[in-house]
């Protein structure tokens, strides 16, 4: 029996393929641990193909949620689906790769070996799994390594290797707990590389992340989620403008001025400085900037820098969180 | 399940006892542990009491096997979750009833290959079989029956290996002394029968007795209905409590 009849086999066994346009679906999913409450009734899809984040602060529930869509825990209330199964079924497990945020390969085997018993877990016909570990282990710059014990991998090594843990089954959809965390530059370029690479050629994505840039940069669309509840759900752009009052105007002057007068200017809502400048928070920058130079020109006192700050998504994700 | 979907689950347990074998049991130090361990603590109690190699041989087996089969495999699942490989395997499309039979089939293989030396050890020294299939059936179910036992210790979702040792080995010893091993059963009061009774490897001692002297306590259709009865019900304990369990190792 081949490996793809035998994943169609195994998949349709249980429940039937939906023929539903998303990759994964989350319906009012619920988690508690004794009186905390780690997943509050969350809801939300991923489209086939999307390169999808999920952020929050430490505690809000990132980890419980893959830890559900992966099989690894149960939810205690409502149902999630990964390519049409429930998640945690077999046919769920069998179409994802997964690499846990608290994970490690074997020490005592080689990187070679996990990949290779990887493959049997997968059913991944031997010769098939041999071409694909070789193919992914020279992608991550391993294959040098590739017989030594994974006990001597630094962590960025280990972490490429999980990554080709969860690659060797050629999966349809990825899920990474915080793929990068900790890691080097150069082991977070490769990673963040590699999975661009792979959302282009069509997978499906669901990433994890504390780093904001790594979620503005590669992601399609996020989800931020706060003390197990999801407080937003867009691509990252529209996320950042959702924010307009946290717009900013940086400017410097040649001499000191009124910070308060600066407060009073129209369509300031708050005022910090920052070093030698002024931060001046506002939902009109451009209106801003003409009342800055008309005060400057009636106090005298020339602008040294001016620039317009757009909210980032750092600022995004602050005000989602704190509330502000 | 499809036919496929079970041919998958059984490969994947012989590759889960693979994996086991190569990290936690081909390891000097265990097997040289598995084998004199047993026989020392054998020793000491045996020196002395001029018994003859025919009594000796079975209760050296049983006692081998016993330790060996329940040496690794309760702290398997301790070691993985402690060492963060467990999250993993559980995201991999294999049951969880798939991952114990992989832990118990290692332990399982473990037992037999070590249990050979002493066998090899008494037929050097004389010591016939007169009961070859027998022999073989007892080692075999004998070897299921104590790795599932084994696997049973490691149900607590402790990730400590050293709390799951303390308790199977408060556990192993008692059973040790209620076996039949150092005294005939047949020599007991009947209250050391009666308690000798819940111990499965009252059984195998029984079992070898009968399948290396020819005599034994039990009918052997007795004991190997017995063993099975036991090894049902300590796969069964595993199965039902490792699910409840093991996602608490998390």
């Amino acid at each position: 029996m081949s490996w793809r009849k035998l994943k169609e086999d195994l998949a349709l066994s249980e429940v039937g393929m939906s023929q539903d346009d998303a990759a994964i679906k989350v319906e009012a999913l619920s988690k508690h641990y004794g009186q905390l409450r780690a997943l509050q009734g969350i809801s939300f899809e991923v489209h086939r193909g999307e390169f999808f984040g999920l952020l929050g602060p430490n505690g809000a529930g990132k980890t419980t949620m893959v830890r559900i869509l992966t099989g690894v825990i149960r939810a205690d209330g409502g149902r999630a689906f990964v390519l049409g199964h429930e998640a945690g079924s077999l046919p769920a497990k069998w179409v994802a790769g997964v690499m846990p945020e608290v994970a490690n390969p074997y020490l005592d085997l080689s990187g070679w070996n996990n990949l290779m018993l990887m493959a049997e877990l997968y059913n991944v016909p031997r010769r098939a799994a041999r071409k694909r570990a070789t193919q992914l282990l020279e992608q991550v710059g391993l294959l040098e390594r590739k017989d030594d014990p994974a006990r001597g991998y630094s962590r960025g090594m280990k972490q490429r290797l999980l990554l080709c843990l969860a690659l060797i089954s050629d999966p349809e959809v990825l899920f990474l707990d915080e793929p990068t965390s900790g890691l080097d530059v150069q082991s977070s370029r490769l990673i963040k590389a590699l999975l661009r690479q792979l959302n282009a050629q069509g997978k499906t994505i669901f990433l994890t992340t504390h780093n904001l840039e790594e979620a503005n940069r590669l992601c399609d669309r996020v989800a931020i989620i706060d003390r197990g509840k999801l407080v937003a759900l867009d691509a990252p752009q529209r996320l950042r403008l959702a924010t307009r009052h946290r717009h900013s105007v940086e400017v410097s002057f040649a001499d000191r001025v009124n910070p308060e007068a600066l407060g009073k200017l129209p369509g300031v809502e708050r005022v910090e400085r920052v070093g030698d400048k002024y931060r001046l928070y506002t939902s009109d920058p451009g209106e801003l900037v003409v009342s800055l130079v008309n005060y400057s020109c009636r106090q005298r006192c020339k602008i040294i820098s001016l620039s317009t700050l757009a909210p980032s998504l750092e600022d995004a994700f602050l005000a989602f969180t704190e509330g502000a | 399940m499809t036919s496929g979907a079970i041919i998958h689950q059984a490969r994947c347990a012989l590759a889960l006892a693979r994996k086991d074998i190569r990290i936690y049991y081909a390891k000097g130090p265990v097997i040289i542990f598995g084998i004199l361990f047993p026989i020392f603590l054998f020793l000491a109690f045996a020196i002395g009491r001029h018994l003859t190699i025919d009594f000796m041989i079975p209760g050296l087996l049983g006692m081998i096997l016993f330790f060996t089969s329940t040496s690794i495999s309760p702290v398997v699942a301790p070691w993985e979750a402690q060492s963060r490989t467990l999250e993993r395997l559980m995201s991999c499309p294999v049951r969880l009833e798939t991952i114990i039979l992989g832990d118990i089939l290692a332990s399982f293989g473990f037992g037999v290959a070590i249990s050979l030396v002493p066998l090899i050890l008494g037929l050097s020294l004389g010591l016939g079989v007169s009961h070859p299939f027998a022999f073989a059936l007892a080692l075999i179910l004998a070897a299921f029956c104590f790795s599932s036992l084994g696997n049973v210790f490691s149900i607590p979702p402790t990730n400590m290996p050293s709390t799951v040792q303390m308790v199977s080995g408060a556990v192993k010893l008692p059973i040790i002394f209620m076996s039949g091993i150092f005294i005939p059963l047949n020599e007991l009061p009947l209250w050391g029968q009666v308690i000798s009774y819940f111990s499965p490897l009252t059984y195998f001692v029984d079992l070898m007795r009968a399948s290396l002297q020819g005599q034994s306590h039990l009918s052997p259709m007795a004991d190997l209905l017995v063993l099975l009865a036991f090894t049902t019900l300590f796969l069964i304990v595993a199965l039902r409590f490792h699910r409840r369990t093991m996602p608490q190792r998390l």
